[in-house]
């Protein structure tokens, strides 16, 4: 499913709520690939689910055409971006399973998508370090000068990277065309967040650093895309005329583990829980957070605003679940690359 | 045509040549362009040359961002060590992305930062890091030991498409030398011979070269042929340049201001010996920084550095020539 080049000024719901069930049925089939076919994902596998409503609504904000589209960066949790610009899930499912025919030919795997053509110019593994990555690309849009706006993503744990704070303070002196899209799930890795952030633990929201770069803060409820939609298509559109950058905090809670499997050779299996209940013995914060699933809401409202009915609402995740299980079979079927293309891309 | 110019100057000029040619070519930093009357400020505008605050990560990491959407930054860093604040950056990041991207993207900067400042700078502005540098896949690295090599290795940085490490030596920066007007390419991966020879062949970058060639002259007096060659750039590097001397001498001594198992000494000697062995008529000598940070006293720098004292002992070591007296009395480490 291409998104449409132009959506106009309003969000189309159901767009939306197509683009949030297909970023959760590509990563359920990344998480059954793991029981169904063992040993097809490699290493770690970081999944995006709860923060669906957050990506669709913060990409909803980008002009992708006609012209020099605008452009995203993005961490290692990265499969939802590049399913809502545009992406091939067929191709994204094949680097995932490491084949020649994926959308970085193997080299990359789940952490490392990227696909230029299409705006998303790749990620950082490492925590906050896409951050000045991302401001460059918006310097480099600013020296162009055809309006493109850049949206960096990156999660509350980067937030306490220099990175952040060097990248930030560059943004707002040059009044650069980016918006900062920090999505705070509350814990980084195993840690809460009110254990690692000053503004955190003193009851603060986290938009409140924004303060220090003398640019605007704004904390959102990340599980609806519209709210996400209106602070960031603002915000891009502050960009865009040259006011310069925003910090939009969007609050998400990540329904899985930090990691959410690990399966090195000879381990069994393991999905970890999530570190409120593995972690900090809250089953109850974690079953709230469950009920609150981005995807119940968004189906409940537009079953309520009569957007939708029940049936058009089924089909429409049927449609999906046929798109991500063409995207399995594809990537199953693919070859790996030749083991000599290690060599390859190493230089330009 | 060519004139003298100091090395620092030769670097200046193949910048500004390169933004003249090439208008995605960008030059920012600490401590540049910070008054209307800056030379790169006036030719290129404030697009194109910005001075920074002092945050290598975002430095560099903004030079990523830019390289990844068509353009060609080189970042003034001044001194070598500054890198070490954006490890992650220089090492995990620029050299990562083309590769991780299946070939996608492209990530053509360059980091000119100075390195080997040993005139009393003491422990954390006088290292030679390049070594840390030269073990990583995606990242290039160019050493000049001249003023035209400095222009013409500069240029080639920035039309490189890849990540490029630009390490100029503190000691050379006033050094004049004859310098092409215009275009002026060294080709990375070319040795030079700085001196021909047939007796030893002896392997030095940067401000190394000139001390090699100095105890070259002084070995002459032994009846001891040197010939005396600079890599130009580590990575590439032109392994086929050395082997084909040392297949000539039988006999190689490398020179190097990095600490031993820190420097380009330790990998050619490897590599040498894995892929010369048979050529080798004496073992490879080493004269290398001795193991210490720089101490700021001088008698002490000038102890761990090499030396020409300590190049010809070395040379003198596998030649079986006698030294000639007040040459060379005590041999370095490892001779």
């Amino acid at each position: 499913m291409e998104p449409e080049p132009d959506r106009g000024p309003e969000p189309d719901l159901v767009w939306m709520y197509r683009q949030m069930l297909r970023i959760r049925e590509f990563e359920e089939r990344v998480k059954a690939t793991f029981t169904e076919h063992p040993g097809v994902i490699r290493g770690h596998t970081h999944l995006a689910d709860g923060a669906e409503a957050s990506i669709t609504g913060s990409l909803a904000a980008l002009r992708l055409s006609p012209g020099p589209g605008d452009q995203v960066m993005a961490t290692y949790r990265c499969h939802g971006y590049p399913l809502v610009l545009g992406s091939d899930p067929k191709a994204m499912m094949a680097e995932i399973y490491g084949r020649a025919a994926g959308l970085c030919g193997g080299y990359g795997g789940s952490m490392h998508l990227a696909d230029p053509e299409r705006g998303f110019l790749g990620t950082s593994g490492i925590v906050g370090q896409g951050i000045p990555q991302a401001t460059g690309v918006a310097y480099a849009a600013q020296i162009r000068g055809q309006g493109q706006v850049v949206l960096c993503f990156f999660g509350d744990g980067a937030a306490k990277q220099g990175a952040f704070a060097e990248a930030l303070n560059v943004a707002s002196l040059w009044k650069l065309p980016i918006v900062y899209v920090l999505e705070n799930n509350s814990y980084n890795v195993v840690t809460r967040v009110e254990q690692e952030d000053a503004n955190a633990a003193a009851g603060e929201p986290l938009a409140v650093k924004a303060r220090a770069f003398s640019m605007p803060g704004v904390t959102v409820d990340g599980g609806d895309p519209v709210c996400v939609y209106e602070a960031v298509a603002s915000a891009v559109s502050r960009a865009r005329s040259g006011g310069g950058p925003t910090l939009v905090e969007s609050k998400i809670y990540r329904l899985s583990a930090h990691g959410n499997i690990i399966a090195p050779p000879g381990v069994p299996l393991h999905f970890p829980e999530h570190e409120a209940v593995a972690v900090f013995g809250a089953p109850e914060e974690y079953e709230a957070a469950r009920r609150a699933d981005p995807l119940v809401r968004m189906r409940e409202r537009l079953l309520a605003e009569g957007v939708l009915d029940a049936a058009a609402a089924d089909s429409l995740a049927a449609e999906v679940r046929e798109e991500m299980a063409a995207a399995v079979e594809f990537a199953l079927a693919s070859p790996y690359p030749p083991a000599d293309a290690a060599l390859r891309h190493v230089y330009a | 045509m060519s004139r003298q110019l100091p090395y620092i100057a030769a670097i200046d000029e193949a910048i500004r040549q390169e933004m003249e040619r090439d208008e995605s070519v960008l030059y920012f930093g600490q401590n540049i362009a910070t008054t209307p009357d800056d030379e790169f400020l006036k030719a290129f505008g404030a697009d194109r040359v910005r001075v920074t605050p002092i945050s290598e990560t975002a430095e560099i990491g903004m030079a990523i961002g830019a390289a990844l959407a068509g353009y060609r930054p080189v970042v003034e860093l001044y001194m070598a060590e500054f890198m070490l604040v954006a490890m992650d950056q220089v090492v995990n990041e620029a050299p990562r992305f083309r590769y991780m991207s299946g070939g996608r993207v492209s990530v053509p900067l360059v980091l000119k930062a100075g390195y080997g400042f040993t005139a009393g700078w003491a422990g954390q502005h006088t290292g030679s890091i390049y070594g840390m540098f030269t073990g990583v896949p995606g990242l290039k690295v160019a050493l000049p030991a001249t003023p035209a090599d400095a222009k013409g290795l500069m240029a080639t940085a920035i039309r490189d498409d890849n990540p490029v490490c630009f390490f100029h030596h503190y000691l050379l920066t006033l050094e004049p030398g004859e310098v092409p007007e215009g275009e002026h390419l060294v080709p990375f991966g070319q040795a030079v011979v700085r001196r021909a020879g047939d007796d030893v062949t002896i392997v030095a970058t940067g401000a190394m070269v000139g001390r090699a060639l100095a105890a070259a002259s002084s070995l002459a007096g032994s009846g001891v042929s040197a010939e005396v060659i600079d890599p130009r750039t580590l990575v590439p590097l032109d392994m086929a340049t050395i082997l084909e001397s040392v297949a000539k001498t039988g006999r190689l001594v490398l020179v190097d201001q990095a600490t031993r198992h820190a420097s380009a000494s330790a990998v050619i000697a490897a590599e040498v010996a894995d892929q010369g062995f048979s050529y080798l008529r004496a073992p490879i000598r080493q004269v290398t920084a001795l193991d210490a940070t720089v101490p700021y006293s001088k008698p002490m720098e000038d102890y761990i550095l090499p030396d020409e004292p300590k190049i010809i002992a070395a040379a003198l070591s596998i030649t079986g020539a006698a030294p000639e007296p007040g040459a060379g009395a005590e041999p370095g480490e490892g001779a």
